[in-house]
């Protein structure tokens, strides 16, 4: 069929707006779902938006940043391309965190801002900013179109360089006379772009080697990040694990790959992760790290990290190798294919003497933190029996959307997945204010799903603005707020490492139920755990959105912890 | 240990480019010495000649992220003695000078400088060389008055062959596979 279109295209032209070319340009691409905000450059593309509304819907967010995070909900969702739309100068300026969002966490996204007619640019116009030269650090591609005809080939580039290789956000700026010009349309799917290897070719020789340093291994250890969810590899990355019986540890990106229950999975490694998997990244013999950049949050003090380990680093990014962690042999190629080249070259093992390592610790960290989180017997309500709860009314089966803070780590470390790309977060940008707009682009992307945001109290004030979305669409979020009055994580270094001095991270709330009934939102405030059961049942079973506020102790903090510049193995349990 | 590098990066001619190329520096705190934009050897296909003072493990994790940049075709970084380099500069001065002054006369002619052009008010003389040389005739014409100088980047080829053209020729090939085969 794609042939066929492409003949089609190749002979017939259709002469039309450079605008209403952009329409089409989205939907040749799959986009049908796009959000944003219009302004003055922008409004040809909105009047051609208003035409082809019954096949291009555009979700109206209510400051341009949700629109990011929202394309971002969605792309992390479905693995498709999440599309963003704002006007000139302040629009387009209030993409920026979004998209360095998604640079850092290679999320595909297309983000189109309107520009101030061509004769105008460079003069300091009205609503013009070099939003090129502004957002060039944060995309994996940039470009700005002042003539219509360039309209189709620049977009087919761009869906392609979005979602190919490492996938990254990319922002095409359109002047306005562009959007009003004339071309002769025909579109053709970008394929290749000279200059761009999306994919290194995976050398045999790597392979060989990977294999045989997994097969000599004694206590080999897996991490493994996004990578495995970006190249859809998930099959192929759970037949590896099970056939090599190797323990395997994710980043705070890489959770539900496979699925929580899993046997061999050992936890999450990094600044509040489990502590098995840190304490033994320093004990390993062979580290195996799949699509994985070894953030300074994964690593603690690299100067003493896995030290002893023979390192082996699948990974699509050349940029990577070596880049924090020095591999001794790195495997380039897509997670996909370099894990099904490897699994017939692996020995079927079982490692099990060294699992029951992984097992003793784990037992170690339950007593001293994880039995107290979710079965606390203080009166306080904490983070962790929330997030027990959602888990046993979901099954599992929900996309839990986190914020970041406290919050974020009781929720990641305690929610249970069973399906991939069920975990949507802020990893290496910690952007305050993502989860509620990317909930709502998770839903829509994937409707048939529940979709839970857990937020905190701090970053759900960040984005709030967003429940219009919801009162608009009817998206079905469902909202949790586990509020301590505090901005939670920032208080905890400061009681740990500043003396309790607890510099402007105390907040005075507004009432959150009644901001909810004022968008029409059902809502629930819980103050004491016999009541938490029923809210937390109550919500789930709700077909519409709903907003749970949970009033969760105050100081409460988030063990385990590796101590900034410590090393992982110092991880402390108190 | 920090060494100097040169870095030749071949590139797609696009608007926007240096930006992100001087951006991967800045992001380390790293201060571009020197810096020129050329065709290269090859049709279409732009060259940046960047020097920097770094250890080979920055250089190579620069590479990385230069190499990262979708319109870069490649980079490759050389040390000095790899490399075939100069750079070029102009001193104005003013025309008197070079009658009643026998000595500029002198610098002239033992720098290898070449006098580029000569009028009433003025002469420029120009001279390629490494940064020492041009350093040196600085220090020689500066007591005599030198009207406006300037000295050019570094530009440089390498000892070895710079395997862009087979490279190119690869990606060439691939796009006429790519292209039969979609036609197919």
């Amino acid at each position: 069929m794609e042939t066929e279109t492409l003949k089609k295209t190749k002979t017939e032209t259709t002469t039309m707006s450079g605008s209403e070319a952009l329409v089409h340009c989205l939907l040749a691409e799959g986009a049908d779902l796009i959000y944003g905000y219009p302004g003055g450059a922008i409004m040809p593309f909105y009047d051609e938006l208003h035409k082809h509304q019954d096949k291009l819907r555009h979700v109206l967010t209510r400051h341009e940043q949700g629109a990011t995070h929202a394309a971002q909900g969605f792309a992390r969702a479905t693995g498709k391309v999440g599309v963003a739309v704002a006007t000139s100068g302040p629009g387009a300026t209030n993409l920026i965190t979004g998209i360095a969002d998604a640079q850092i966490d290679s999320t595909p996204m297309v983000c189109i801002t309107g520009q101030v007619g061509s004769h105008l640019l460079g003069s300091d116009a009205f609503q013009e900013t070099d939003i090129i030269g502004i957002s060039t650090p944060v995309t994996k591609w940039n470009y700005q179109i002042t003539r219509a005809e360039e309209i189709p080939e620049v977009l087919a580039k761009a869906f392609y360089i979005a979602r190919s290789g490492r996938p990254g956000p990319v922002l095409i700026d359109i002047t306005k006379d562009a959007q009003f010009g004339e071309l002769e349309y025909a579109y053709q799917k970008c394929t290749q772009v000279r200059s761009y290897t999306h994919t290194p070719q995976i050398e045999q020789e790597a392979l060989e080697a990977a294999a045989k340093a997994i097969n000599a291994a004694k206590k080999p250890m897996i991490v493994w990040g996004q990578g495995v969810l970006l190249g859809e590899a998930e099959t192929e990355f759970k037949d590896f694990v099970e056939k090599s019986g190797i323990p395997a540890a994710w980043t705070i990106l890489g959770v539900s790959a496979i699925p929580t229950e899993h046997p061999l999975n050992v936890g999450m490694v990094g600044m509040h992760g489990n502590y098995g998997p840190n304490v033994l990244t320093n004990e390993c013999d062979v580290l195996i790290a799949i699509g994985m950049r070894f953030d300074d949050r994964v690593t603690g003090n690299l100067e003493t990290y896995a030290k002893q380990a023979k390192v082996i680093h699948f990974e699509i990014d050349p940029a990577e190798i070596h880049k924090n962690v020095t591999a001794d042999i790195a495997v380039l190629g897509n997670s996909k294919e370099s894990l099904a080249q490897i699994l017939p070259l692996i020995e079927k093992k079982s490692h099990e003497a060294w699992h029951q390592k992984f097992k003793d610790l784990y037992q170690i960290e339950f007593d001293k933190v994880i039995k107290n989180d979710i079965n606390p017997t203080k009166e306080g309500l904490t983070m962790g029996e929330v997030i027990v709860r959602i888990n046993k009314q979901s099954n599992g089966d929900a996309i839990i959307v986190t914020d970041v803070g406290q919050h974020q780590m009781i929720g990641i470390r305690y929610a249970d997945f069973k399906q991939s790309k069920s975990n949507i977060t802020s990893g290496g940008l910690g952007t305050m204010g993502f989860a509620l707009p990317a909930a709502i682009g998770a839903k829509m992307g994937a409707p048939d799903r529940e979709v839970v945001a857990i937020i905190g109290d701090g970053g759900y004030q960040m984005t709030i603005q967003e429940l219009g979305v919801i009162l608009q669409t009817g998206a079905a979020v469902k909202i949790v707020v586990l509020n301590n009055e505090f901005l939670g994580m920032v208080r905890q270094w400061q009681q740990l490492f500043f003396d309790k001095r607890y510099a402007s991270t105390d907040m005075q709330n507004p009432d959150f139920c009644k901001i909810a009934d004022a968008y029409s939102i059902e809502n629930q405030r819980v103050t004491a755990r016999e009541d938490l059961d029923e809210a937390v049942q109550k919500m789930m079973a709700s077909p519409n959105s709903f907003f749970l506020e949970v009033m969760v102790e105050k100081e409460d903090n988030v063990f385990p912890m590796i101590p900034t510049g410590a090393s992982v193995s110092d991880i402390r349990l108190e | 240990m920090k060494k100097t590098y040169t870095v030749s990066i071949y590139t797609e001619n696009n608007i926007g480019l240096l930006n992100r190329i001087s951006a991967i520096f800045q992001r380390r705190h790293i201060n571009i010495e020197s810096l020129s934009a050329s065709d290269s050897e090859v049709d279409d296909v732009f060259k940046f000649t960047i020097v920097v003072n770094v250890t080979e493990t920055q250089i190579k994790k620069i590479i990385g992220q230069i190499e990262r940049q979708i319109e870069v075709i490649k980079a490759f970084y050389h040390t000095d003695e790899e490399t075939i380099f100069t750079e070029s500069a102009m001193f104005k001065i003013k025309s008197e000078l070079l009658f009643e002054e026998r000595q500029i006369q002198n610098i002239i002619k033992e720098s290898n400088a070449r006098i580029v052009t000569v009028n009433k008010e003025f002469f420029v003389l120009e001279k390629s060389g490494r940064r020492a040389e041009i350093a040196l005739m600085y220090r020689e014409l500066k007591p005599f008055g030198i009207m406006q100088f300037t000295r050019s980047g570094r530009i440089a080829v390498t000892k070895t062959e710079m395997p862009i053209t087979t490279l190119l020729k690869q990606i060439e090939h691939k796009d006429e596979a790519a292209f039969a085969k979609s036609s197919l």
